[in-house]
């Protein structure tokens, strides 16, 4: 069907080149924009923002198994608004990360007929049979569901700490000129469950992060992706971190105390530097990373668990867990995006 | 030197335009009736292709039931690759609407091309619909973009935009994709009322339409083949004509295989002509017969088939090669022969040559055996080729017997004359039995297949409309809109009518295949008029009894389960089958329980259709009181008589095609006699001459020559019928049941085939008329003239 094709243009990064990864560049003429002198309400904004262009429910976790054997699991709903006011189109990724495979998988549905949909009290996100939901309300205690033919995943999120505010109150900034999008997340969730791989089911636990995040232009039209970290150090600290490349980078990060307090860092307090690059599907992606942040004496480097951790959807991306050594050990999740 | 040859040799074409004419027709109609069949065919397969890829429905199996898109949410998220479908009829002109999900439609379907966002963002929104071109679309619907590879009358619509056009909130069913996992729950446990139904095997309407194709690609080859026995004459002549001409551009220095290659160039000359001629009466009648495919395709099976031709360059090629073929087959013995020709070889035309008796034997034999062996494959043969095969070696071994068997009868005759002129006559006859016996056999054939499909077609019409009589007993059919208005109804008729009979039905599974399972009241209606095949004892008393089941032939036959067995019926459970009945133009299965026992069977089904028994004279009055009464409907109120009209209207535009095939044919084959006796009519004069010259008066030769055209045409005819006949009882018994799944007595029409023997006749006076007024009217100094060459 080209309606797949047809959301490769929509959702994506086509000619990632003019119009930024995804789509996420295009001019937001008609869409409701995001507004920093609004407050974030929980829990109606667990829920869907219709009139914006583009939102995610992004779940990702790194996990162990009981013989200390790394995994990673990834569970994204995107709702995409075609027009302001018009039709809305949903599509889920999933990916399982192992040290050797990564399985990811893909489903796109219409609006209205109640195959996708989110619902914020019970909440529940869901397309198909991958879902994410609530058994008692709120979002502090999630089960999260779905797989392929392949591989797949049933696991229950219980979160140890409250959520969190990026930029300026959940106001995140991408760009020099302003573009921006509303983003919050809640980075301490403690996850256990079964992850059913090809060689049969597994026991994991580990820590999970949810990304929720909405805008009508994320991009300026001249960034063409971005390096996206989230690290649970054992510390107990958290990082969340991006580089939105173009011709002059954009960098952000928000540092993540134990207790949940959150101080968001511009510019030159973040450096990200690539340190070695693998080829993965015929691109070279950087795989290996030093990440400095001076102001918490942050010195790491990130490791992809599996350096071939690729998404191949209709829009490929990378994305798995990996590994940080150096001043703050720890675990996370790397998303890399408009690698052509 | 070349343009000397090649002008002295053209020359001859300028002195005789009428043989250029029978080369060139004769082409052309050969090329011209292939090619247009090869055109229909062509065009009518495209459009199953698209109908069928339209979603690639007919491959995959599917979840039916009443449905909704909550249903489809609840099965796609306990994990079930399903996609929902509506399909349906807008009120209006004939239009369907296909309403499909975009997202989760299988992604081999031939659905419209979504790539543009815009594009995208109308169809989700209900602003944009595809159809093909042509398509009639009224204007209530949202902008139509015409695509090419829809099937004709379809609207492709979003499954949302369907249900608004539809005005429902329902969906038809679900097409279960192949990415299937293993672990799903159970379909019962989701969505007890919903039931799985299995993709049908192979494509039904592939299937059922291929013998149709097949049928017009045997007419193709059999014009094709009388086409050439018209060029095979024609080259003939033209050749036995210039060996004069050959013997002098020899004797003045031109090398054979020079001369022969002179001659293979206009033969393609003509192939060029002649085909492109063909190519051109072939689109003209492929356009022309076109609508009545169409609807013959959509009358007997609901396939859907555009009135419009595409230029498909595969049959236009196919008519030149046809046309190529067919000229060297002609063409090929008398270059062969030139090729060989003594340089000084005698140059006068040799009369065409003497019957050989081992000719005649090799034909007998080789007509003899193809007979046997069309009789072994009736008897032993299985499937649609059988019986093609079946039909072919009938036809050509019948075509092979004709000339042993006149060849035979002339003896006979020649042995009974009395007098020397009578003698000669049979003998004269006996001589031309070879030139003509190609364009005799045209004949046979042409007259075989007008019998053999014209008795074919009166059969079918006899048993059909003694069907209709029989299944359309009830008077009046009325359809209320709902239960109530059903009751309402009931209240309203009592007293006015003497039986009012519910009819009851619905959509199941009969061993995995989609059918229609039907309740029908005990009533003496019933019990007198439904024809069975086949029965078991006190069918009806059983059936009353709730015992068990009909079927109609064509489930009985697809099953193989006859009066006695057991068959799934789906929603109406395993049940004895108690009889068959014939159920003509169905493609479906088909099964009648008692009402009682499918009000048990299919609770809560509502019971809105009737049928009623008034006497004939009251049903005018009482349609009117019902329509004026009752809101009832659009086409709920059916009276026997037009429901009658309706059939045989369909019936009648079915075999509209067949029946114009047929004049074309015996049209070519009359031409070939033309041509044959034109031909002949030449070359015979050096044996024509001295009977002139021994006092026999130019008129009576020429009534001789035409009393010999009409007796061989007679005898022609004659032995046509056997082979007609024996045509027809191929079609409808082992073609039919094949291609339709029923089979049908064969009824002789005598009076029919007299009246085809007699057009025999009349194409063979016409045929004749020419050659004969010519020797008629033919100067006496001509015919002096062959005495000239005396030597």
């Amino acid at each position: 069907m080209n309606a797949r094709v047809l959301l490769l243009v929509l959702f994506l990064p086509v000619s990632a080149l003019a119009q930024g990864f995804a789509g996420l560049g295009q001019g937001a003429g008609g869409f409701t924009m995001p507004d920093p002198g609004r407050d974030l309400r929980f829990p109606a904004d667990h829920g869907a923002h219709p009139d914006f262009r583009t939102e995610w429910w992004y779940v990702t976790a790194a996990l162990s198994g009981a013989d200390g054997r790394e995994y990673g699991v990834q569970w994204t709903l995107f709702r995409s608004s075609l027009a302001p006011g018009g039709p809305q189109v949903w599509m889920a990724h999933l990916g399982v990360t192992t040290p050797e495979a990564h399985v990811s998988g893909e489903q796109l549905a219409h609006d209205g007929t109640g195959q996708a949909g989110v619902r914020v009290a019970p909440f529940e996100a869901w397309l198909d049979d991958w879902r994410l939901w609530s058994e008692d309300g709120g979002i502090a205690d999630l089960r999260l569901a779905a797989g392929t033919a392949e591989a797949g995943y049933d696991l229950a999120l219980r979160a140890e700490g409250p959520i969190v505010l990026h930029g300026e109150n959940g106001y995140s900034v991408k760009s020099a000129s302003g573009q921006a999008s509303r983003y919050y997340s809640q980075p301490f969730y403690a996850v256990t469950g079964t992850l059913h791989l090809p060689s049969g089911p597994v026991e994991v636990t580990g820590r999970g992060w949810l990304d929720r995040e909405w805008s009508s232009q994320f991009l300026e039209e001249d960034q063409a992706g971005w390096d996206w970290f989230s690290l649970h150090f054992e510390s107990g600290a958290r990082l969340m971190a991006f580089v939105l490349r173009g011709p002059e980078p954009f960098h952000y990060a928000s540092w993540i105390a134990p207790d949940g307090t959150t101080t968001p860092y511009y510019g030159d307090a973040l450096s990200a530097e690539p340190l070695e690059v693998a080829e993965v599907e015929g691109r070279e992606v950087p795989v290996r990373w030093r990440l400095r942040l001076p102001a918490r004496e942050l010195n790491v480097t990130v490791d992809a668990v599996n350096a071939q951790s690729w998404q191949d959807t209709l829009f490929p991306y990378w994305e798995g867990p990996v590994r940080a050594e150096g001043s703050h050990p720890g675990r996370g999740y790397l998303e890399m995006t408009g690698y052509e | 030197m070349n343009r000397a040859a090649l002008g002295a040799l053209l020359a001859h074409w300028r002195r005789q335009p009428l043989q250029l004419l029978t080369l060139v027709v004769g082409l052309a109609l050969a090329t011209g009736l292939w090619t247009g069949v090869q055109a229909i065919n062509a065009q009518a397969r495209l459009d199953y292709a698209e109908a069928a890829a339209t979603l690639g429905q007919d491959d995959l199996p599917r979840i039916e039931g009443d449905l909704s898109l909550d249903d489809f949410a609840t099965l796609r998220r306990a994990g079930w690759p399903v996609t929902p479908v509506i399909d349906g009829t807008p009120p209006g002109p004939r239009l369907r609407v296909l309403g499909i999900d975009p997202f989760t439609a299988p992604q081999n379907g031939a659905t419209p091309d979504l790539t543009d966002t815009a594009d995208l963002t109308a169809f989700l929104d209900g602003r944009l619909v595809f159809a093909a071109e042509g398509t009639e679309v009224p204007e209530s619907l949202p902008e139509v973009r015409r695509i090419a590879n829809l099937a004709p009358g379809l609207v492709v619509a979003d499954i949302l935009a369907a249900q608004a056009i539809l005005g429902t909130g329902r969906i038809d069913h679900m097409l279960i994709l192949p990415e299937a996992r293993g672990d799903l729950p159970p379909l019962a446990e989701l969505l007890p009322d919903a039931e799985r139904v299995e993709a049908l095997a192979g494509s039904e309407i592939g299937r059922l339409t291929d013998s149709f194709h097949l049928n017009l690609t045997a007419f193709g080859l059999l014009a094709f083949a009388v086409g050439l026995f018209i060029v095979h004459a024609a080259i003939g002549l033209a050749f036995e004509q210039r060996r004069p001409l050959f013997r002098t551009l020899r004797a003045l220095g031109l090398p054979a295989a020079r001369l022969t290659l002179l001659l293979a160039a206009e033969l393609v000359a003509f192939t060029l002509l002649g085909g492109a001629l063909g190519i051109v009466l072939g689109y003209g009648m492929a356009a022309f017969l076109l609508p009545g495919v169409a609807a013959t395709l959509s009358g007997l099976y609901g396939a859907s088939v555009e009135g419009g031709l595409t230029l498909a360059p595969a049959w236009w090629l196919s008519g030149f090669a046809m046309a190529g073929i067919g000229l060297a087959v002609a063409g090929s013995q008398s270059l062969w022969q030139l090729a060989r020709l003594p340089v000084l070889a005698p140059a006068m035309p040799r009369a065409w040559a003497r019957a050989r008796l081992s000719t005649l034997r090799r034909q007998g034999a080789g007509g003899l055996v193809l007979l046997l062996a069309a009789a072994l494959v009736a008897i032993f043969g299985t499937g649609l080729v059988a019986g093609f095969v079946c039909l072919g070696a009938l036809l050509l071994g019948a075509a092979l017997l004709l000339p042993p068997v006149l060849s035979a009868v002339l003896s006979f005759g020649a042995r009974r004359a009395k007098g020397a002129l009578a003698q000669w006559l049979w003998a004269d006859t006996q001589q031309q039995l070879p030139g003509l016996s190609l364009a005799l056999m045209a004949l046979l054939l042409a007259l075989a297949a007008n019998i053999g499909v014209g008795t074919m077609v009166g059969s079918f019409r006899d048993t059909f409309t003694g069907w209709l009589d029989q299944r359309l007993a009830a008077e009046l059919y009325v359809r209320t809109v709902d239960e109530a208005q059903a009751t309402e109804l009931r209240a309203f008729l009592e007293g006015r009518v003497d039986a009012i009979l519910p009819i009851v039905g619905t959509e199941t599974s009969f061993e995995g295949m989609p059918g229609d399972l039907y309740g029908q009241p005990d009533d003496p209606t019933f019990r007198r008029n439904w024809p069975l095949l086949d029965a078991g004892p006190e069918v009806w008393d059983r059936l009353a009894a709730g015992e068990g089941a009909l079927v109609n032939e064509q489930l009985a036959r697809r099953t193989g389960f006859w009066s006695g067995a057991e068959v799934d019926l789906g929603a109406g459970g395993r049940r004895e089958v108690l009889g068959v009945y014939s159920d003509y133009g169905n493609p479906r299965g088909q099964a009648i329980l008692t009402l009682d026992a499918f009000r048990v069977a299919v609770p809560d089904m509502p019971e809105t259709r009737f049928a009623l028994r008034v006497p004939p004279a009251e049903v005018p009055a009482l349609a009117d009181a019902i329509a004026a009464r009752f809101d009832l409907p659009e086409d709920g109120l059916v009276d026997q008589a037009a429901l009658k009209g309706f059939s045989l209207d369909v019936f009648e535009r079915t075999f509209a095609v067949t029946a114009a095939l047929n004049v074309l044919t015996l049209v070519v084959a009359g031409f070939a006699l033309w041509a044959s006796l034109t031909t002949l009519g030449t070359m015979r004069l050096p044996q024509v001459a001295p009977v002139w010259a021994l006092g026999l008066t130019r008129r009576g030769l020429a009534l001789a020559d035409l009393a010999r055209a009409l007796i061989l045409a007679a005898f022609t005819a004659v032995l046509a019928i056997p082979t007609g006949v024996a045509l027809a009882w191929v079609l409808l018994a082992v073609v039919n049941v094949q291609a339709f799944g029923w089979r049908l007595p064969l009824l002789a029409d005598p009076g029919g085939w007299a009246v085809l023997s007699l057009w025999a006749i009349v194409a063979a006076a016409l045929a004749a008329a020419l050659p004969v007024w010519r020797l008629w009217r033919m100067p006496p100094a001509q015919l002096v003239q062959v005495f000239v060459h005396e030597r």
